[in-house]
């Protein structure tokens, strides 16, 4: 019964639309000069150099890059490839081919139960309103929500997600501010329980990856749902603006606590996304959910298909 | 981890070493390596081309090539040219001719404009200020009540009119406030977007005519990837920026925002906000972000995580106890819990210049458990054990200690040996004898 709302009721057409609008700038900008490359006649020296400058550019990073490249690069060479539309239609295989590498996991499509979802990042990323967002969009296709306010440290985070909460219509378990957040959770668990919810999205306190104590916090607040002998994901948000650093942070949040998703947050505020390619390809985390805006109903499944074509439309 | 540019153009030139002199062509080569090392750091592309092509110049100039280790000079020029453009200049802030001295945060959202608004109130109270906060961001859900919270913990004033009047109209009172009242400072926390739109450039604008800031300071995120700079730009644009702030250096991420937003704006960098803590606001140094940007090492942070875990007056006891030789296996333990306080040994390996590389060419690999199977063994002594590892000679205590740590007498002998020739070589270094080679400590790496 999970399924069904996971699955997204929104309008198809109405989602493609909202990627799309989210992702204009993007095509606007650099990848849409990237397809521009390949309107002309003959592939030469400068249309690789290009190529590999926009993807940089786009933050796909210096690695992936090279390896797109030199992959096409081969391709031509061996006369497999010759024109150079050819060659824009094979690269796009290529990126929707490292987005589809790894499967989709759905953590609540395998049975019935509470879920709990646990959400993770760095500072200013955006978690606090991803939740708000996940849980308007879960209560809308029929499922009972509960959050809970684990970020007990920042000042008025809590103030923060409550008034979120009221916005989707979703209670809101919080401790007292500089509480113990694995405490809070405890309470949130058994609030959910209680309430026979379905989900329980959980805020933590952004930490950077490189704080050995805050990532252990975050191990042990882990520890006290899996206790509870719910079903756990954790889900990471990432940035959309974020440079090759998106990378460092998804490999340490991972090395924590496993990782069963990424969403990409603020992808309208960037013309680049091209992290998306870096963390899939290394960490073969699926991308969950993509969000668009700043009111509480701009989130969107993640279409790897929708996302290439969107870029490249 | 980034491999070091040091370690790559090392590799390099290594090559290009066996086929005799090095050819003029071949610097291109290792600066495409300097390149790749400045955009895997974030540096805006064509800051980055710009960039080595006036390293470029100044080599050719220098006749590095001459020279016998040119990987080194190369470096040593990129390191001063990227000094030169972080801006060599003391940037302080600037103070209004009467006051109070308005400053403007502006930013994105999530950047950390609040944050480092309560940090910098914090800093100018410090220097003798009496600053103000000001929250004109009235569209965050809580975001008032985020600086109120922040300035009510720092004793700081916070003036905020709810969410229903317009950010120019309660910068402007604010400032009245401020004159009247004898502040000194007035810190506008504005509100940040997703991304830069015309009714946000507005509004600012509008808050800017109304308070006339001595400073605007733009907050960015070390962490932004090639957009920063376009972001930035538009802002300067608009507002006329007259400082960075660049948040979250506490994290690993290479800065490269830093340098380009500097190269491509103009507008010096003022300020690092290195943690969460309102303390944690520091002056630039341009030095420090030019090695962090080339992943020279991160010995800075492995300093400072160091810093953090060891307490100063222990650290001056167990100096004290190595100087006079009465270092004890009590103290070996301790050492060993605050080491362990830093994080995962490889990980702090991995810190130190030339060591992940080296260990991963040698596939070394440091083994967590044998930490573990070292305080165990410390754990089944005796206090007098400890403080007098000499009366472990007696086979019974040894086999005790083994069965109790559930080691082998083996483990425990190995354990002891290490710890005499630790000793050993703490007399040597207080004797003033061998500096720069740290022996090694058999069993730590397996």
């Amino acid at each position: 019964m999970v399924m069904r709302f996971l699955r997204g009721k929104q309008d198809p057409k109405e989602r493609d639309q909202k990627l799309d609008e989210g992702l204009q700038k993007s095509r606007s900008g650099l990848f849409g000069q990237m397809s521009a490359l390949f309107d002309r006649e003959e592939i030469t020296d400068e249309t690789w150099e290009e190529l590999e400058e926009l993807l940089v550019a786009s933050d796909v990073g210096v690695e992936t890059t090279f390896t797109l490249v030199e992959s096409l690069q081969d391709r031509v060479d061996s006369g497999e490839l010759r024109r150079p539309s050819h060659v824009r239609e094979t690269l796009k295989q290529e990126l929707r081919g490292i987005l589809e590498s790894v499967p989709p996991r759905n953590g609540a499509a395998t049975g019935e139960g509470l879920l709990v979802t646990l959400v993770v990042g760095v500072n200013g990323v955006g978690k606090t309103t991803t939740i708000a967002k996940m849980a308007n969009r879960l209560k809308a296709d029929g499922a009972q929500v509960v959050i809970g306010a684990a970020d007990t440290f920042r000042a008025a985070a809590i103030d923060q997600l409550e008034v979120w909460g009221q916005r989707a219509g979703v209670p809101v378990i919080a401790g007292a501010p500089n509480s113990d957040p694995a405490s809070v959770v405890h309470d949130a668990l058994a609030a959910a329980r209680t309430r026979r919810a379905d989900v329980l999205l959980v805020d933590t306190a952004g930490r950077l990856h490189t704080k050995y104590n805050l990532m252990e916090e975050l191990r042990k607040i882990e520890r006290v749902v899996s206790k509870g002998g719910s079903k756990v994901e954790n889900l990471l948000v990432l940035d959309a603006t974020t440079g090759q650093n998106g990378l460092l942070q998804a490999r340490q949040f991972a090395k924590t606590v496993s990782l069963d998703g990424v969403v990409i947050s603020k992808m309208d505020g960037t013309s680049k996304g091209g992290i998306v390619f870096a963390v899939v390809k290394e960490l073969g985390v699926p991308i969950r959910y993509v969000a668009t805006g700043e009111k509480i109903g701009d989130l969107a499944e993640f279409d790897s298909q929708a996302f290439v074509d969107a870029l490249w439309s | 981890m980034f491999e070091s540019l040091t370690d790559r153009m090392q590799g390099t030139f290594k090559k290009l070493n066996s086929k005799g002199r090095i050819a003029e062509n071949d610097v291109d080569l290792a600066l495409r390596e300097v390149r790749i090392s400045l955009m895997e750091a974030d540096v805006n592309l064509k800051v980055a081309k710009q960039f080595v092509n006036g390293v470029k110049a100044k080599v050719e100039d220098a006749h590095a090539l001459e020279s016998l280790n040119p990987t080194q000079q190369i470096i040593q020029v990129v390191n001063e040219e990227m000094v030169e453009l972080l801006g060599s200049e003391e940037a302080k802030l600037q103070t209004a001719p009467a006051p109070p001295t308005v400053l403007m945060m502006v930013g994105l959202q999530g950047s950390g404009k609040t944050t480092h608004s309560a940090k910098l109130a914090l800093l100018l109270r410090r220097q003798g200020g009496k600053p103000m906060l000001v929250a004109a961001d009235v569209y965050r859900p809580a975001a008032v009540k985020q600086l109120e919270t922040l300035g009510g913990n720092l004793k700081i004033p916070v003036h905020s009119e709810g969410t229903q009047v317009a950010p120019e109209r309660i910068a402007a009172n604010a400032v009245a406030e401020a004159r009247a009242n004898g502040y000194t400072h007035v810190i506008l926390d504005t509100a940040g977007r997703l991304s830069i739109d015309e009714a946000m450039m507005q509004e600012l604008e509008r808050v800017k005519e109304a308070t006339n800031p001595t400073e605007t300071l733009l907050v960015a995120d070390a962490m932004t990837g090639q957009e920063a700079v376009r972001v930035a730009q538009q802002f300067h644009e608009r507002l006329g920026v007259t400082g960075l702030i660049m948040s979250k250096m506490d994290g690993d991420a290479r800065g490269g925002a830093a340098l380009s937003i500097r190269s491509v704006t103009g507008v010096p960098i003022k300020f690092i906000g290195t943690g969460e803590r309102p303390e944690a606001l520091e002056p630039f140094m341009p030095d420090r972000m030019a090695s962090r940007i080339l992943g020279l090492g991160d010995m800075l942070s492995l300093i400072e995580r160091a810093q953090a875990a060891f307490d100063e007056r222990q650290a001056a006891e167990l100096e004290q106890k190595m100087r006079t030789a009465t270092f004890t296996l009590e103290d070996f333990y301790t050492q060993l819990q605050t080491i362990k306080s830093m994080g995962p040994l490889s990980q702090l390996l991995d810190m130190i210049p030339g060591m992940g590389s080296a260990m991963r060419n040698q596939d070394v690999q440091v083994d967590e458990r044998e930490m573990k199977r070292i305080e165990a063994i410390i754990q089944s002594m005796t206090p007098d054990e400890r403080q007098h590892p000499e009366i472990l000679k007696n086979g019974r205590r040894r086999k005790r200690v083994a069965a109790g740590s559930g080691t082998s007498v083996a483990d425990v002998n190995a354990l002891l040996s290490q710890f005499n020739q630790m000793q050993k070589m703490m007399k040597q270094l207080t004797a003033g004898g061998s500096r720069g080679k740290l022996p090694r400590i058999p069993g730590l790496f397996s």
